[in-house]
Formats: C-alpha cells, sequence, structure tokens
C-alpha cells in the first residue's frame, strides 16, 4: 500500500482538484476547467469521477462504488479494488454506510444525508454540446445565459416522438441560472437531484469539474403543455416488488419473457433481507419447494 | 422622421488593407436600401460591421431602440448586441447553411429564435412556425423535415422565416440571391418585396445584382475600393448614373 501515495494522485494533483471543486460549489452548475491527469484506466471507465473521489477521499471514510446502480459490475468493482489498493480505505456496498459514493449514471434509491459525498462519473459535461459543436460559442451561450437553444433539442424530441423522448441526461437549470447536464442518469433520478448530500461531477476526458452543494435547486427543462416527467418501468420489481424504484429490465429467453428488477442492488437486497417479495422471486422459491419435495 | 439607423464614418482596417472607409449614411423606418459593388469592394465589410459581427475600428452605429432612444451598437455590451441581433435584428446569409442548424427540422429552425427569447408552449411555437413556412411557400408537411433535405431555394426561404419569425425591424441580407437559379431567385425576390412591403421592414441588402436592387431597394449606394462613390435613388442612380464606375457597372448588365 505504501507504494502508492495516499489515494494514488500526488498531494498537489489533489490540491489542484479540489480548488476546482470549491470553485464549482461556490457557482453551482458551471462547468470549472481542471488539469485532468492520466489515470491507469481509459478514458470512459471514469477517469473523471476517480480523480474527484481521489481529491475527496480522507483514511476514514468508507467508499461505496456504483455502475448504474449495482455495485458488482466491472465498472463498479475495478474503482472500489482500486482504491481498496491506494488507498486502503475501508469499502461497502451498503449506502446508508458510506461517506463517499462514486456512480456512473445513477443516484442510489435510498435517500443520502448531509454527510455524504456523491461523486459522478461525467462523458460529456456539455448539455449544449450536441447542438453547438464550438466549445467558444457554447461558453458565451453560458456566460450570457442564452439557454434557447436547449430548448430547440426537446422541441425535436417532441416534433419527432410527439413526446419529450431524452430520457437519460436530462437538462436541469441549477438555481435559476446555469444549465447543467446531469451526466446520463435516468430522468427519473432528477427530482431526487435536490438533495442532503454534496454532489461532485467529474469529466476527466472533458477536463470539467462541476458540483451541487446541498439542498440546491435543480429545475429540469420542459414546455408549459408538455411537462417534465420523472418516468421509469411500469411495474413493481420482479425480485423484492417495489414500487417506487428505478428497473432494469431483463429479458429471460427467447419466447419473450422479461423480469424487471431495481437497478439499485443494495436497496433490492436490504428490501428482500427484510422480507419483502416480489412475483418471480415468490414464483422460483414455490417451484424450489416443489423439487426439493 | 427620425432614423432607425445612423451610421456615421465606419471605417475598418484589416492591418494597412482597408475594409472600408468613412461611410455615413442614414436608414428610415420601412426602406431599403441596396448596397452594390464589385466583390472585394468592402460591401460585406461594411455590412459585418453594421450587424456586430466585426468590430468597425473607427465610427458609430446608431440603432433606434424600441424605447425611442439612440444607442451606439458598436459600443454596447455583448448581451445587449446579441439580444438585438435575435429579436430586433434579423442576417440573411448567402450561403442557407451558415444560418441554418443542418440537423435541427425546419419547425425547430423557426422555432428556435421564439425559445431564445423565452416561449416555451410547444403548441403554439409550432403553430407559429408553421404560420411562417406557410408564409414563405413551404408546405405544412415539410415541418418536421430537415433543411438537408430542402432544396437550395426551400433553405433559403426557410432562413428568411427563421429570421422574420420574431419580427425584426431591420434586416441585413448578405447576397440573399446568389447561388439560386434565375426562376427560383425571381420567385424569392417577389417574396421579399412582398414581406418587406407587408411588415414594413427595414433592410439593408448587400448584392453585385443590379436587378435584385432594382426591385427591393428604395436607395442605392455604390461601393468601389472600400468607398462610397454614389448614393441617391435606385432608380436615379441606375437611369442616369455619375461616377465612372457605376457607368460601367450599368453598361455590364447584359440584356436579354
Amino acid at each position: 500500500m505504501s507504494d502508492y501515495n495516499f489515494a494514488y494522485l500526488d498531494e498537489q494533483t489533489k490540491r489542484m482538484i479540489r480548488r476546482a471543486i470549491l470553485k464549482g460549489l461556490a457557482i453551482p452548475g458551471y462547468q470549472v476547467p481542471f488539469a485532468s491527469r492520466e489515470m491507469p484506466m481509459p478514458y470512459g471507465w471514469g477517469t473523471g469521477g476517480v480523480q474527484v473521489s481521489a481529491a475527496t477521499l480522507t483514511p476514514e471514510d468508507t467508499l461505496k462504488v456504483i455502475d448504474q446502480g449495482a455495485d458488482d459490475t466491472t465498472n463498479a468493482v475495478s474503482i472500489r479494488k482500486f482504491f481498496e489498493k491506494t488507498a486502503g480505505v475501508d469499502t461497502t456496498e451498503e449506502t446508508a454506510q458510506a461517506s463517499v459514493i462514486q456512480t456512473r449514471h445513477r443516484i442510489p434509491e435510498e435517500d443520502l444525508r448531509e454527510d455524504q459525498i456523491l461523486v459522478y462519473q461525467v462523458p460529456i459535461p456539455e448539455p449544449l454540446r450536441f447542438l453547438e459543436p464550438s466549445e467558444i460559442e457554447t461558453r458565451k451561450m453560458h456566460s450570457l445565459e442564452e439557454y434557447g437553444l436547449m430548448h430547440v433539442k426537446l422541441y425535436e424530441d417532441i416534433a419527432k416522438h410527439g413526446a419529450i423522448a431524452t430520457s437519460y441526461a436530462y437538462p436541469v437549470k441549477v438555481e435559476g441560472r446555469y444549465v447543467m447536464d446531469p451526466s446520463p442518469i435516468p430522468k427519473f433520478d432528477n427530482p431526487k437531484m435536490e438533495m442532503a448530500a454534496i454532489q461532485l461531477f467529474g469529466a476527466g476526458r472533458e477536463q470539467r469539474i462541476y458540483a451541487l452543494p446541498p439542498y440546491c435547486q435543480v429545475v429540469s427543462l420542459d414546455f408549459e403543455d408538455f411537462p417534465f416527467e420523472a418516468s421509469k418501468a411500469d411495474h413493481p420489481c420482479d425480485m423484492c416488488g417495489a414500487t417506487d424504484s428505478y428497473l432494469d429490465e431483463i429479458i429471460m429467453d427467447d419466447a419473450g419473457n422479461r423480469m424487471f428488477v431495481c437497478s439499485d442492488t443494495d436497496y433490492c437486497a436490504s428490501r428482500r433481507k427484510a422480507g419483502h417479495v416480489g412475483a418471480q422471486a415468490a414464483a422460483a422459491s414455490v417451484a424450489l419447494k416443489e423439487t426439493a419435495a | 422622421m427620425t432614423p432607425l439607423l445612423k451610421v456615421e464614418n465606419i471605417s475598418k482596417f484589416y492591418g494597412h488593407r482597408i475594409g472600408c472607409k468613412d461611410v455615413n449614411f442614414d436608414l428610415y423606418p420601412g426602406e431599403v436600401m441596396g448596397i452594390v459593388g464589385e466583390s472585394g469592394s468592402g460591401k460585406s465589410t461594411l455590412l459585418n460591421c453594421l450587424a456586430g459581427h466585426l468590430d468597425p475600428d473607427t465610427g458609430e452605429v446608431l440603432f433606434e431602440m424600441r424605447d425611442g432612444a439612440m444607442r451606439d451598437t458598436v459600443t454596447m455590451s455583448e448581451p445587449e448586441r446579441r439580444m438585438l441581433s435575435r429579436t430586433d435584428w434579423a442576417f440573411v446569409h448567402q450561403h442557407a447553411r451558415d444560418g441554418l442548424r443542418m440537423n435541427v427540422s425546419a419547425g425547430g429552425n423557426v422555432g428556435e429564435r421564439l425559445m431564445a427569447v423565452g416561449a416555451r408552449h410547444y403548441g403554439n411555437i409550432r403553430e407559429e412556425a408553421v404560420d411562417w413556412l406557410g408564409r414563405v411557400e413551404i408546405s405544412e408537411t415539410r415541418v418536421d423535415d430537415r433543411p438537408t433535405q430542402f432544396s437550395g431555394g426551400m433553405q433559403q426561404r426557410l432562413q428568411i422565416a427563421r429570421n422574420l419569425v420574431t419580427g425584426p425591424r431591420l434586416v441585413f441580407m448578405d447576397e440573399p440571391t446568389g447561388g439560386l437559379d434565375v426562376s427560383v431567385q425571381a420567385r424569392l425576390l417577389d417574396l421579399l418585396r412582398g414581406l418587406v412591403r407587408e411588415m414594413g421592414l427595414s433592410a439593408i441588402i448587400v448584392t453585385h445584382d443590379l436587378a435584385v436592387v432594382r426591385l427591393l431597394a428604395d436607395r442605392l449606394m455604390v461601393m468601389k475600393d472600400s468607398h462610397v462613390v454614389e448614393t441617391g435613388l435606385t432608380d436615379q442612380v441606375l437611369d442616369d448614373p455619375q461616377h465612372a464606375y457605376t457607368q460601367l457597372l450599368v453598361s455590364s448588365v447584359l440584356q436579354v
């Protein structure tokens, strides 16, 4: 463990990142440029989030890493191992136990507390990018608060699909000022962003950090006649029966059978431990008993 | 009557070379001003200086704001100028693809200016977009098509619709008919003339096509080598040109 400086990055780099984080917290939603380092993992694997986590972690912290809500996917496992090795911090899969949570594409179902920090991995921090390719122009649009273009994207959605079809990376306006890309979280999670925990966003390849302080106002953009809707699959979880969690759809066979399960694995597991049973889990346990008998 | 736009001593230099020098004119509400001259005579430089795309080295461009006050748009702050350029001003580019978002549907292109000034009701935006497409003779069925699927003439008409949707008071046009074939040009000119008259627009049209100014412009300014060499009523200048260059220009037009 002593082969690495604590949490891999050198102290000067962590100071530089912390300065960017503080600036980001002072101007909620504003993208702060920072000198992103090469990390021992490819771009797109969360190099931004890892650097923010590294600058945030202290030896007393407990880290949780999730990828699409799950603790056991490749990305989550490898980042958790990375910090176990380079920082020696405790890790956990339980949301309530963690003090720092690095996430890719989800917000945990369980409400976060004021003493927790949520770190997002961001692929493309600029919400206007797909409509305006010039960085000079998008920066000017941010500084002059010219956000009409963002609604052009939503307009196109309605014209094409009859409803706002953007279902993830849904643009939000922060504290009535900056329009921000909430990283590719499902729009189901957008209302949760007004939370007690500090939220930090790191984009490694694009070299940007932005942040939301606790209880910050976050409004999803919409039209008067097409209001924002936090949508999810209209189904209870087949494992734990939860009706309020975001679900993954899993195709079971080629006969059209499918099941819906919570994308937040910790939430689902803790509910099952508490005795909640979903439809397919119940059927499976009945079948299991029959074969045993 | 007070002028809508007052241009005083506008000069623009590119290093040692001169873009345009000491241009003065007044534009009154409802008036269309044509600027003609050969390539490289400084027409486009002048237009870009007036529209705020280029920073002139000397001079003032005074514009009558909605409250009636004359404001210098050269020294005005950038947010104000950009606000002006998406409300009271419009700019029609020679190439439609410079003025359109090619990967956004026709309706979205027209609606963008509305959304930029705060329209947030999809139904109303779309209704307005369809109405404007109709006014520039684009069928309602094309409202969700992208400009890449449009012909050159349609793209140019779409660009005009997109610019006029917020009811601007001053339109800058840079060779609006360039690159179009003559029959399409004629239709576009007819359309433009109708819209200008109907909406009471003031416009500044840069072109090298004398037929365009004959049809649209009330007044004419002839530029040569970065200087204005002759100004006057369009018919007067074209029928009785005084300056040698203007005489050359008028006599160069092919008579069919």
